[in-house]
């Protein structure tokens, strides 16, 4: 009674859990002797968990992204050989309540871990700074909802090695997820995983859209901002927008799950479907919300790579806007076959090619700012032409099933799986990986190693290709996905699996040479420094300041006149001036452990929820609650740095640069 | 004109399908009237989409080498950043590509709706199709028999498939003759299709429905007319079963507490599909007593006061398809 569900039945026997859950202790019990033995807790507590600093944060984020791709990862790889193993017909080696966990665990931590992570760590990271903002609107917030997301993604980890995780598609369709067919706490652990870190997406969404309306550089019009800050903006409303859906549609099935309401049964008056409406209805703009700061990421590397303006500056904002309103409208093109009426879908299939002539015209102003441009074929820059290729090809497909009667047929297939891959990895990933590359010195003061960069690019397009162009063509065959196994009659799916298979060990490589890359990096960080702040000759505000950007961002926040500020002023040589008047103290937040804290009690009810574990849950809220009232009693919430020290770190930065100058 | 263009791509196609990939593409090798328009529509959106892709790709790469930084022969405008010529080809002309796309979409929606019937000189069948957990079943109320993962039609005759689930969401797909459609308890969705030629093809769930979901495979056999006869018979005199719902009680639980106990002892629950079986009668009215199951508890009927509408009348106007469609997303 006293610990609910729990109970030593919840840790798993299955003898390839085990040998993670071993692995995982071991890497996890070292890291934390490593800290330990090098004293390093202070520092982490200090420096970076209890830190407000946006730079920070986004680190955070995008640390956290990376560990839970190699997660993500691993469960692909596993699926691809399962299906691999039984193409002969046989049963493979994971039997079904295994493999539906792992493509469950897959798409969850793929798109809210992995994608959303990266996407936000990346705003985090960027935003202030393209906008000469010095930290966020709400820094504590930013904190806070930081530690929602580790949390989320902490509930996912926990589920392989206490319980179990949903086993029902990522969305977790009713009525399979309701408690009559999903009665263990895979469901739960979803359900609350998401809550939580959905809760701190919301309030990041909130947080931007305030810093980017009331934040910017004096001067700084709306039409003259950054075009990645443009995205993050949209993406932000998007988020503000949408996420609510997602809180509100949990929360109904939790009703179904824990109160025995009937929002989604099969019984007693409750709609499935209504619930499918309602998950894609927050779905679809999801997918924006991660592909449009993808796009603004490609925007400002391809303008800066190619030495050039970017192209169709205005074009790019309102094709951005009409995505984003777009987005709302298309919601019905992922379930085309549950027979609503010819008149319906032929609405959705149309609203959802419409979304196609702004992605066309985005794609085809990338291309006219390389024409006539310098285009230096840097890593940064091969993840954008793959991307132009792959994204392209991952479009067509994609109108391709907005026509319902085409849908009809491709819906649900190893099609559909490949489109949607093909412009996740092709867009999502593929221009966070190009932004990594890109803002990596802004964010650690020395460039990433080009040589495994270049390598773990080729390996990534070419493993793409491998992997889930067989897809397509296993589409047309008539496989269906989330098959476990395929039974006798399928020899020719075989070979395509094989292929898929490989094309799988060729992204592994990709992800190697990608942690090669970071190791090497860090190893030899002296030979590939940033002293000047303006590694590639960029031309926003963000590579204005120097690599990594100081606390405060800007010792004088900066003059806006033009869409590229900084370019500009290069261009007229008044670049790096100093304050003729001197420096002035700066006004900064401190940093504070409320954001940690709150977030901790919020787990330990999310945990209790999980397991039923009752008498925990109200303490673990009422915690929270009392911590966040408590929190809002700190009066030591800022402070304001000496104008002589600002001077000084400032006389640093300068010094570097004359040097720099110097030799160059 | 649209022979021309069609002729160029099927030959297309050909092509793909001798040199790029061995085994058998279904969707582009269809059997079934429905299936074909499906292909066509899927080659025309295909040919019209490539006008725009293919120079976009040939673009990123044609521009990514010739202004490579090391080519310093190549013009190199810094400040060029707008040209309003450029900026109406790139919005025009994906405009037009959709334009033509969206109305191919409005006529192809209603063309070949799921509901609307198939014209056909011979007279359609009816097949009720209940999704039972990790089966089939058929019921030919006609006849008055019914199967477990089979089904028989005759070829070139209009079928009208009535769907429904007794767990959770499936979808009804046998992808040989065409598109598919969900499988929702407590709601009918329809599907008509028809099969050109005889065949065996194979048909499946097209939506996860728990742990058992890869075993849900049956054989659609499409004969002739006096071999669909014969079978119909052959069914009839199989035994003396009766599909009642304690019948689908018993294919329900066992499936569901198999699954259950494989979970527990942590093996592999069994892949294979569950054995065809036969029932030579059926309990009047069963699939509507499926489909009133899991409403019985909401007295929907009384509440609303809305008699259930027949089954033809939903499919005899698109407009009234569209009703059906959203009276079932809303669950009545």
């Amino acid at each position: 009674m006293l610990l609910g569900k729990l109970s030593f039945d919840a840790i798993p026997t299955d003898p390839i859990v085990v040998m993670t859950m071993i692995a995982m202790a071991v890497g996890g019990l070292g890291l934390v002797a490593a800290i330990t033995y090098f004293k390093k807790w202070k520092y982490l507590w200090t420096e970076w968990f209890t830190s407000i600093d946006h730079k920070k944060l986004g680190i955070m984020y995008i640390v956290v992204s990376m560990v839970m791709l190699l997660r993500g990862f691993a469960d692909a790889i596993m699926m691809r050989l399962q299906l691999a193993l039984a193409s002969g017909g046989g049963p493979g080696y994971l039997h079904p309540e295994h493999y539906d966990q792992i493509f469950t665990a897959h798409g969850v931590i793929m798109i809210f871990f992995v994608a959303m992570g990266l996407v936000v760590g990346l705003m985090n990271v960027v935003v202030p700074l393209q906008i000469g903002a010095r930290d966020v609107a709400f820094p504590l917030l930013n904190n806070f909802s930081f530690w929602m997301f580790a949390s989320g993604a902490a509930f996912v980890m926990l589920s392989l090695v206490l319980g179990e995780f949903a086993a029902t598609g990522w969305l977790a369709y009713p009525p399979l997820s309701g408690i009559a067919y999903s009665p263990g706490v895979g469901v739960d652990y979803y359900i609350w995983a998401l809550q939580i870190s959905g809760l701190g997406t919301l309030l990041t969404g909130v947080n931007f859209f305030v810093t980017i309306i009331k934040m910017r550089a004096p001067g700084m019009k709306l039409m003259q901002m950054p075009i990645f800050t443009w995205t993050a903006l949209c993406t932000a409303v998007l988020i503000i927008a949408a996420f609510p859906i997602l809180a509100g549609t949990l929360a109904m099935l939790t009703a179904d799950r824990y109160f025995g309401m009937h929002f989604f049964t099969n019984e007693a008056g409750g709609s499935p479907m209504l619930y499918v409406n309602l998950i894609w209805t927050w779905g679809h703009p999801e997918v924006y919300i991660l592909v449009l700061p993808a796009f603004g990421a490609f925007s400002e590397i391809v303008a800066t790579f190619s030495g050039k303006r970017l192209f169709g500056y205005k074009s790019m904002v309102y094709a951005t806007v009409a995505i984003t309103v777009l987005s709302f409208v298309v919601w019905v093109h992922h379930f085309f076959t549950m027979g609503a009426g010819a008149n319906v879908n032929a609405f959705f299939g149309i609203m959802t090619m419409i979304i196609a002539i702004p992605t066309g015209v985005k794609i085809f102003s990338w291309l006219f700012t390389m024409y006539k441009g310098r285009v230096q074929l840097n890593s940064a820059m091969l993840w954008t032409l793959g991307f132009l290729v792959t994204f392209s090809i991952g479009g067509m497909t994609g109108v391709l099933m907005a026509v319902p009667p085409a849908d009809f047929v491709v819906h649900n297939s190893l099609f559909l799986i490949a489109h949607f891959h093909n412009v996740i990895i092709g867009g999502v990933v593929f221009g966070m990986f190009a932004a990594l590359t890109y803002w990596f010195p802004k964010m650690f003061g020395f460039k990433l190693n080009e040589k495994w960069g270049v390598a773990s690019f080729w390996f990534w397009l070419t493993g793409f290709y491998f992997a889930f162009m067989p897809l397509y063509i296993l589409g047309f065959m008539g496989m269906t996905r989330r098959l476990n196994t395929i039974g006798e009659g399928h020899a020719d799916w075989q070979p395509y699996l094989l292929v898929a298979m490989f094309g799988a060990v060729l992204v592994a490589l990709g992800i190697l040479c990608q942690l090669i890359q970071i190791f090497v990096s860090i190893r030899d960080y002296k030979k590939n420094p940033d002293v000047s702040g303006d590694p590639w000759n960029g031309r926003t505000l963000e590579w204005a300041t120097s690599s990594p950007a100081p606390f405060y961002n800007f010792a004088h926040l900066p003059e806006v006149h033009d869409i590229d500020t900084f370019w500009e002023e290069k261009q007229k040589g008044i670049a790096y001036q100093r304050p003729t008047a001197g420096y002035e103290e700066i006004h900064m937040p401190t940093n504070r452990s409320e954001g940690l804290i709150i977030t901790f009690f919020i787990s330990v009810f999310g945990f209790a929820m999980i397991w039923h574990i009752w008498w925990l849950a109200v303490a673990g809220l009422a915690l929270a609650i009392i911590s966040l009232i408590a929190s809002s009693f700190n009066k030591h919430v800022d402070y304001f740095v000496p104008a002589a020290k600002v001077e000084e770190i400032e006389n640093e930065r300068f010094k570097q640069l004359e040097q720099f100058n110097g030799r160059g | 004109m649209r022979q021309t263009l069609l002729a160029v791509l099927s030959l297309c196609a050909m092509a793909v399908l001798l040199t790029g990939c061995g085994g058998d593409l279904v969707l582009l090798n269809s059997k079934g009237q429905i299936g074909i328009e499906q292909r066509d529509l899927i080659i025309i959106a295909f040919a019209l989409m490539l006008l725009v892709v293919i120079p976009a790709i040939v673009m990123t790469l044609w521009f990514g080498w010739k202004y490579r930084s090391s080519n310093t022969a190549a013009e190199y405008l810094p400040d060029w950043s707008h040209s309003t010529k450029i900026e109406i080809v790139v919005w025009g002309v994906p405009c037009l590509i959709i334009g033509a796309l969206a109305y191919l979409t409005y006529v192809t929606s209603h063309s070949l709706d799921p509901y609307k019937k198939i014209e056909s000189s011979k007279p359609g069948i009816d097949i009720q199709v209940i999704a039972e957990p990790f089966k089939w079943v058929f019921i030919y109320p006609e006849a008055n028999i019914a199967t477990v993962n089979e089904v028989y039609i005759p070829d070139n005759t209009p079928v009208t498939f009535h769907i429904t689930s007794d767990f959770t969401m499936n979808s009804f797909f046998i992808p040989q003759l065409g598109g598919q459609v969900y499988a929702m308890a407590g709601m009918k969705t329809q599907l008509n299709l028809i099969a050109n030629e005889q065949g065996v093809f194979d048909g499946i769930s097209a939506n996860y429905a728990g742990h058992g979901f890869s075993k849900m495979r049956f054989k659609t056999h499409a004969v002739s007319d006096s071999d669909y006869s014969a079978w119909i018979q052959k069914v009839k005199t199989a035994n003396t079963a009766v599909l009642d719902q304690d019948a689908i009680k018993r294919l329900t639980g066992y499936a569901l507490q198999g699954v259950a106990e494989a979970k527990q002892a942590g093996h592999h629950s069994d892949e294979t599909p569950d054995p065809v079986e036969y029932f030579s009668s059926v309990e009047p009215d069963l699939f509507q007593k499926v489909v009133n199951k899991y409403m019985v508890a909401n007295h929907a009927h009384a509440e609303h006061g809305q008699p259930e509408q027949e089954e033809g009348a939903v499919a005899a106007t698109p407009a009234h398809a569209d009703m059906a469609g959203m009276d079932m997303a809303g669950g009545h």
